[in-house]
């Protein structure tokens, strides 16, 4: 792999940029591999990498039905933070976060990793209460957040309308080394160096059955042909419902969409993240200078890429309420996603009734900032068996009732 | 140079002269003007520079689809960035400014960018700024995110407002050229409802301009009375609405048509809503929406001057002004020979055309080649200049670029050809097909999107469906069009087709983004070869015109480069918005005080005027405490409190949910609703209950009267309400629908007072008019009667520990029973209290919060409150949940209360921690604090939470570090901290 540098552009542009070679092969699949991964997202390919760089193993495929990274990894409006409420959840999120920090260095590739801060905003007593929490349970976790005032928020984001009318801002929950990424960066980044551990990386291969000696898994059948795998690890977020019926088995997850929308790109003004879930909508600036916003889920389960504009409309009131500013930015485009919802809205990183089967999904509305560390623990799983980051993530969670629960506000105050 | 014609323009009037300023600069102007051609007119040709390398920029189109000249419009409240210049209405005393620039628009700093353009290739960023890796944030970042973003951010609140409006139709159709004029006549003849609407503020389309210029009649008539006559009979027709600067946004499913209307953009203070949002529902929706002009890509194609001729041709017809004295025109197609003609109409020089065709015979350019223009075939051009077009160097369209002619020019019109407007079809995912003849992507009328009955939702008509032609667009055979006839073009991607890299890095196709065919080559060959990938690693189509001038050629490149045809290639996933609309008119009318209507109680007014500090609840508001003067907020939280424990309080309970549940079958409702026994519950009486979710966990509480046999009256709480209610409906319809019950919230029907403290029966028998003895009206009883001569029920019920009645009348009856027992209660220092005396109150009591002790991970069980959860019934919701492994596993979180050793307060939120870690390093916990207070009436901090195995536990202390690395301990206590026994409810 030639390597990525400020030199090396240099040295290209003399002979107008004819030395690049691809970012990554373009395979045709082969009849046998070790493990195959399903599902070229962030988190298929950052399963392959770390099955890799962590356990050795590279006769690997990853199976992508269309475009690499196009699926959720190459949609979601890239917030990346760890100030999870419940143990098991920021363990892994933290875990994920802080190998963001080295992403571009460790894959010598700029995912822009952007740590600008994230401000999640209490405007109701209940949600402050809940970000007291939050914090208490972060600092005992390891995690560096901090509650701030109204004062304060309005000095971190001075484009913010703090004085309500409907919602006054109570102060918020500020995580100062959370952020945003390149979402497209994260997947060619890791395709990338998967590509160059000489493992396969296979696009436009829509993997159509699962096959099985009895209860173990042995290869796939896809429209590129069959292929045969020891283990096999099925990454396809808003799909996994459908892969797993191929497999044998059911999932508790619904698909549903969710939606995000730009503006125009104006010069910089708003220099962190925030989410304000009161009135359900949240913001931050890309380096090119788009707002980009997104807000809650379509209210029905669907596998169109596209949502209603009733959500639009709702998220759009909540953030000019906030942001008053962005009313006279106009909204460039609008685009959704199929999210992979499990009941406890928390993933699924597992063993499945099928031997030598994995599955990894229902990181839902939020699974973006966890691509590197769902990556190394799944891969972990994969390889040896089990996972400290894992281990509370089983599906068999749902038969007993052992719920990780990060929507504690279902509870609602008075 | 550019400037004004002595010629009439369509769209100006030349004796309403406008005044303007540009960066500062007065200008004049004409009424129809648009603010490009103003400045075209006043001899300016830049008005932009370009996101990446900062280049110089004028117009390239006359629309809403300009990627170049993007400005800064208004002042204040009222200024707006990224505003087309060109499709920007001149007003008296615009002030507009140009952008992404510094100091100013003629000397830029940034455009040393283009000098180094060569470093800064396609996803250069991704290839460096690797080292060191704190720099990117702190240095590279803030650098690259300063030199991008085009305009300058809004100011402040924005001074306008905005409205949506709600519309049905059987047909919407958008586009107002001549297709949709005559599929609005044939459909509103037929009496269908029909709304036609047109982004442009004149009907017609192309139609009227070109065919003043070719000569085409329809019906006999030339094109701009054929269109008058149109809009006269539609106008005329009752089930016509006609809608002229309305422009079609998007498409959603099941016919769902969003549009939006520029209403005061150029009256700005005007006493109207600035835009409006449409929402409409059409039975059918048809796309007349025309087509774009691909530019060509040659080198130099993005210096000022270099123009799309139908462009040009409109800035010289309906504005006249001209880009330039010496205009070249390059084309692949008939139709630029129009342009040719305008400009020799006007009395501007075109030294010659230049055509990618070897043979070029059709009627327009044979009108051309008679009025002695040249026309050079086979060939391509590159453009040169500083700053703007000086010349164009000719050379063969086949070859490498080797110039054969020089031509000095001072502006060039192009012509790559046109494509159909697919975007409406495409946004609920129509399909297209390719033409290769034409080299275009338009509907297939195989594969509409379709609605929900399976058919196709949206058709699409005229050259929106791939017609080039007046008659074709016209749908209509018997309407006699003459035109002249067009021959084939000659789709030509890159200009010319063998350049080297060296032109190739200077053939702009994305002009905003500056994305050149070298960007999409370089793609290509790093294995960017799908389409979306293309696109997202050159953002190729991701400026602010969303590839309308860019896509095709984009794609053709990439096609070319990667060795597949176009349509395998396919294109990238056409969204909405058509055009990119305001953030405003989007959330429309619903902000500020409105922006989600609060609810207030019939006493909403009396606590506002009484210092109610507020609190938003669900969509209410309701009273945290009342100040009173010189009182800080936790001194009239106590005084609220120790008035309620020794005299007496009101609350304001109105707010709480109130769902009646009837029928015969209501009984048996309740047993599944609740995980108490309701059935047996006697008629006369309440009982406290529990609700839960499928998964057994807590959601609700509060207090069932049953009402008669068949009615009982559940009350929730305040945030509950909706909720609640809906999940009632739910069950009752997609599961037990057999079952004979209705439910109605009626909330809002009932005000309720809660009447609190060791007086609160004196006080109410001052009112007079019922018998609320202990005897007559015990503990958990309800009661119909009259107060004060008001209809009253009352509740016998306590949240406080305290003696309490909670008085329901009907809401607009609410404020005069509360003057009533302000009247009544005076003497025994009566007072209302709010929210936070409410919550302490309860938990010096030990009573659960839902939303505090609850947070939906958190059973019944936890909380000690087994005795609500009947275990006669075979089933209710949650029941099979909470039998699940870890549900019924004896080491659980339980509910106990707390007591600091200091006396001090509990910090809230804060979890009980042990010192060892977890397997994830993480610091292991016990358990939490969930309630936390000051208690006046005891005089120290008391506390609830949950922890481990808390009620065998009693005695045994715990920590709590704070956030602030204070470490708190508390001893685990019974959670009933005052008045165990419970008598003084009971009194
Ligand atoms: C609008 C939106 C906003 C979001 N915002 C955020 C955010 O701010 N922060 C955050 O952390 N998360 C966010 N998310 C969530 C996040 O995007 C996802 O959780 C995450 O990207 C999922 O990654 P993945 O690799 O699991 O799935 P994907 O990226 O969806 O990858 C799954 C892949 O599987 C492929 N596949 C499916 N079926 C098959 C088959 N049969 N054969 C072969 N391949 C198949 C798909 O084509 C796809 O490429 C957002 C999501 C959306 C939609």
């Amino acid at each position: 792999m030639r390597r990525y540098s400020a030199f090396a552009i240099a040295r290209e542009a003399l002979r107008h940029h004819t030395g690049w070679e691809r970012a990554w092969k373009s395979a045709a699949p082969k009849s046998r591999y070790d493990v195959v991964i399903v599902g070229a997202g962030g988190h298929g390919l950052a399963t392959a990498y770390w099955l890799g760089r962590n356990h050795g193993i590279t006769n690997v495929a990853v199976i992508e039905k269309g475009w690499l990274g196009g699926g959720n990894t190459g949609r979601n409006t890239t917030i990346i933070r760890s100030n999870y409420l419940q143990d098991p959840s920021a363990a892994l999120y933290e875990k994920s976060r802080s190998l963001y920090e080295t992403m571009s260095q460790d894959l010598n590739y700029n995912v822009m990793f952007s740590p600008r801060g994230v401000l999640m905003l209490a405007q109701t007593e209940h949600e402050k209460r809940g970000y007291l929490r939050t914090a208490h349970a972060n600092a005992l976790q390891g995690i560096t957040t901090r509650f701030i005032g109204p004062a304060e928020v309005k000095k971190i984001c001075p484009i913010m309308n703090i004085d309500g009318p409907r919602y006054p801002v109570l102060g918020g929950l500020w995580q100062e080394r959370a952020g945003t990424a390149r979402h497209d960066a994260v997947a060619w980044g890791y395709a990338r160096a998967c590509s160059d551990m000489g493992m396969d990386i296979v696009e436009q291969c829509e993997v159509t059955g699962v096959t099985r000696d009895g209860a173990r898994v042995t290869g796939l059948s896809t429209t590129r042909g069959d292929i045969a795998c020891d283990k096999l690890g099925i990454v396809v977020a808003g799909h996994s419902g459908r892969l797993a019926e191929m497999a044998g088995f059911r999932l508790p997850v619904e698909s549903v969409p969710l939606q995000a929308l730009v503006s125009e790109p104006i010069k910089p003004c708003m220099d962190i993240v925030v989410m304000a879930n009161t009135v359900h909508g949240y913001m931050s600036q890309s380096d090119k200078g788009e707002m980009v916003i997104g807000g809650g889920t379509d209210g029905y389960n669907a596998y169109t890429q596209r949502g209603s504009f009733q959500h639009i409309e709702e998220t759009v009131r909540a953030l000019v309420e906030t942001f008053p500013m962005i009313s006279r930015l106009k909204m460039l485009r609008q685009w959704g996603g199929i999210v992979d919802m499990t009941g406890d809205r928390s993933p699924i990183l597992s063993r499945t009734p099928v031997e030598n089967c994995f599955i990894n999904c229902g990181w839902g509305t939020g699974g973006f900032k966890a691509t590197p560390g769902s990556g190394w623990a799944f891969a972990e799983l994969m390889a040896t068996g089990a996972s400290p980051l894992t281990a509370a993530f089983g599906m068999e969670r749902f038969r007993e009732g052992r719920f990780i629960d990060e929507s504690v506000a279902a509870g609602v105050a008075h | 140079m550019p400037h004004r014609l002595s010629r009439p323009g369509r769209r100006i009037d030349p004796a309403r002269a406008l005044h303007f300023t540009f960066d500062g600069a007065p200008h004049r102007g004409f009424a129809g003007d648009t603010l490009a051609s103003a400045l075209l007119g006043a001899g300016r040709i830049l008005m932009g520079r370009s996101f990446k390398y900062h280049r110089p920029r004028g117009p390239v189109t006359a629309g809403q689809d300009e990627p170049n000249a993007l400005v800064g419009l208004g002042q204040g409240g009222r200024f707006e960035p990224n505003q087309r210049a060109t499709a920007t209405p001149l007003f008296e005393g615009l002030t507009a400014i140009s952008q992404n620039r510094w100091p100013s628009l003629e000397h830029d700093v940034g455009s040393v960018n283009a000098r180094l353009s060569r470093f800064l290739p396609a996803g250069f960023y991704y290839k460096t700024f690797l080292w060191p890796a704190s720099f990117w944030k702190k240095v590279y970042e803030p650098v690259i995110r300063a030199s991008a973003g085009l305009g300058r951010p809004p100011e402040g609140p924005d001074a306008d407002r905005y409205e949506h409006l709600h519309t049905h139709c059987d047909l919407a159709i958008v586009g107002g050229g001549i297709a949709g004029l005559a599929a609005a006549l044939e459909a509103g003849r037929a009496g269908r409802r029909v709304l036609l609407m047109e982004q442009d503020t004149i009907w017609g389309g192309r139609t009227v301009t070109d065919g003043a210029i070719d000569g085409t009649t329809i019906d006999g008539l030339d094109p701009a009375a054929w269109v008058a006559r149109a809009v006269d009979d539609l106008s005329a027709m009752d089930s016509v609405t006609l809608r002229s600067g309305l422009m079609g946004a998007g498409v959603y499913d099941h016919g769902y048509l969003t549009a939006h209307e520029r209403v005061a953009d150029d009256r700005p203070g005007a006493d109207a809503p600035r835009h409006r949002l449409w929402k409409i529902r059409a039975g059918h929706i048809v796309t007349a929406t025309g087509g774009l002009e691909r530019p060509l890509a040659f080198a130099g194609n993005d210096l000022p001057g270099v123009m799309l001729a139908s462009a040009v041709r409109d800035y010289v017809c309906d504005y006249a002004v001209t880009p330039g004295r010496r205009v070249v025109i390059v084309t692949t197609n008939d139709d630029a020979y129009r342009t040719a003609l305008a400009l020799l109409d006007a009395g501007v020089e075109v030294p010659a055309v230049i055509d990618a065709r070897s043979q070029v015979t059709g009627a327009l350019p044979t009108r051309v080649r008679d009025r002695g223009v040249e026309i050079v075939t086979g060939s391509g051009l590159r453009a040169e200049g500083t700053g703007r077009v000086e010349r164009v160097l000719v050379c063969d369209v086949t070859g490498d670029g080797t110039p054969t002619r020089r031509i000095a020019c001072d502006a060039v019109a192009m012509s790559g050809g046109w494509s159909p407007v697919p975007h409406l079809w495409s946004h609920c995912g129509g399909k297209l097909t390719w033409n290769d003849e034409r080299g275009f992507f338009a509907p297939d009328p195989d594969r509409p999107p379709v609605g929900a009955d399976g058919t196709g939702m949206v058709s699409a008509i005229g050259t929106a469906a791939g017609h080039m032609d007046a008659a074709a667009c016209l749908g209509q055979a018997d309407t006699p069009v003459t035109q002249p006839v067009e021959r084939l073009p000659r789709p030509t991607w890159i200009m010319p087709e063998r350049a080297g890299p060296a032109l190739r890095s200077k053939m702009f196709l994305d002009y905003q983004n500056d994305v050149k065919v070298s960007d999409i080559q370089l793609a290509a060959q790093e294995g960017f070869v799908s389409v979306e990938h293309a696109k997202r690693y050159t953002t190729l189509g991701m400026a602010t015109d969303q590839g309308k001038l860019s896509n095709i050629n984009g794609l053709a490149v990439l096609s070319d480069a990667v060795g597949r045809p176009i349509p395998d290639v396919g294109t990238t996933t056409f969204r909405p918005p058509y055009v990119p609309i305001s953030m405003g008119s989007i959330a429309g009318e619903a902000r500020g005080e409105i922006f989600q209507p609060l609810r207030r109680t019939p006493l909403h007014d009396w606590h506002e005027a009484n210092g109610a500090t507020w609190e938003p609840v669900g969509h209410w508001r309701r009273p945290y405490c009342y100040t009173r003067d010189g009182e800080d907020i936790r001194a009239a939280v106590s005084r609220e409190i120790r008035n309620v424990r020794e005299n007496v309080g009101l609350l304001d309970a109105s707010t709480l949910g109130k769902i009646v549940v009837k029928g015969p079958d209501a009984g048996r409702f309740m047993d599944l609703l609740y995980t108490n026994m309701m059935s047996t519950l006697a008629v006369g009486r309440c009982r406290y209950g529990l609700m839960c979710s499928e998964n057994g966990f807590l959601m609700d509480d509060g207090v069932v009267a049953r009402l008669s046999e068949d009615t009982f009256l559940c009350h929730t709480t305040t945030g509950g309400a909706d909720r609640i209610h809906a999940h009632m409906e739910e069950w009752l319809q997609t599961e037990w629908w057999d079952l004979k019950v209705h439910t109605a919230n009626v909330t809002e029907q009932w005000a309720q007072i809660a009447v609190v403290g060791p007086r609160a029966r004196d006080v109410l028998d001052r009112l007079g008019g019922m018998d609320l003895s202990r005897d007559a009206m015990p503990f958990m009883t309800w009661s119909d009667g009259t107060l004060a001569d008001l209809p009253v029920r009352v509740f016998r019920i306590s949240f406080s520990g305290e003696l309490s009645y909670e008085v329901a009348v009907p809401a607009n009856l609410g404020r005069a029973l509360w003057d009533r027992l302000l009247e009544a209660g005076a003497d025994m220092g009566v007072m209302p209290y709010g929210t936070e005396a409410l919550h302490v109150l309860r938990a010096e009591k030990g009573f659960i919060m839902i939303g505090d002790e609850t947070d939906g991970t958190v059973i019944p069980q936890d909380l000690g409150l087994h005795w609500a959860i009947s275990k006669k019934k075979d089933d209710f919701i949650g029941k099979r949940g909470q039998q699940r492994s870890h549900m019924t596993d004896p080491d659980r979180w339980k509910l106990v209360g707390l007591e600091t050793l200091d006396g001090g307060v509990l910090p809230d939120g804060a979890y009980a921690a042990l010192d060892d870690r977890n397997a994830n390093g993480q610091r292991k916990t016990e358990g939490r604090v969930t309630s936390t207070y000051y208690s006046p009436t005891l005089k120290r901090g008391i506390a609830m939470g949950l922890i481990l195995n808390g009620p065998d536990r009693m005695g045994e202390t715990v920590t709590f570090p704070g956030t602030d690395g204070k470490v708190h301990t508390a001893r685990i206590v019974d959670p009933v901290f005052y008045d165990k026994q419970g008598a003084r409810q009971d009194v």
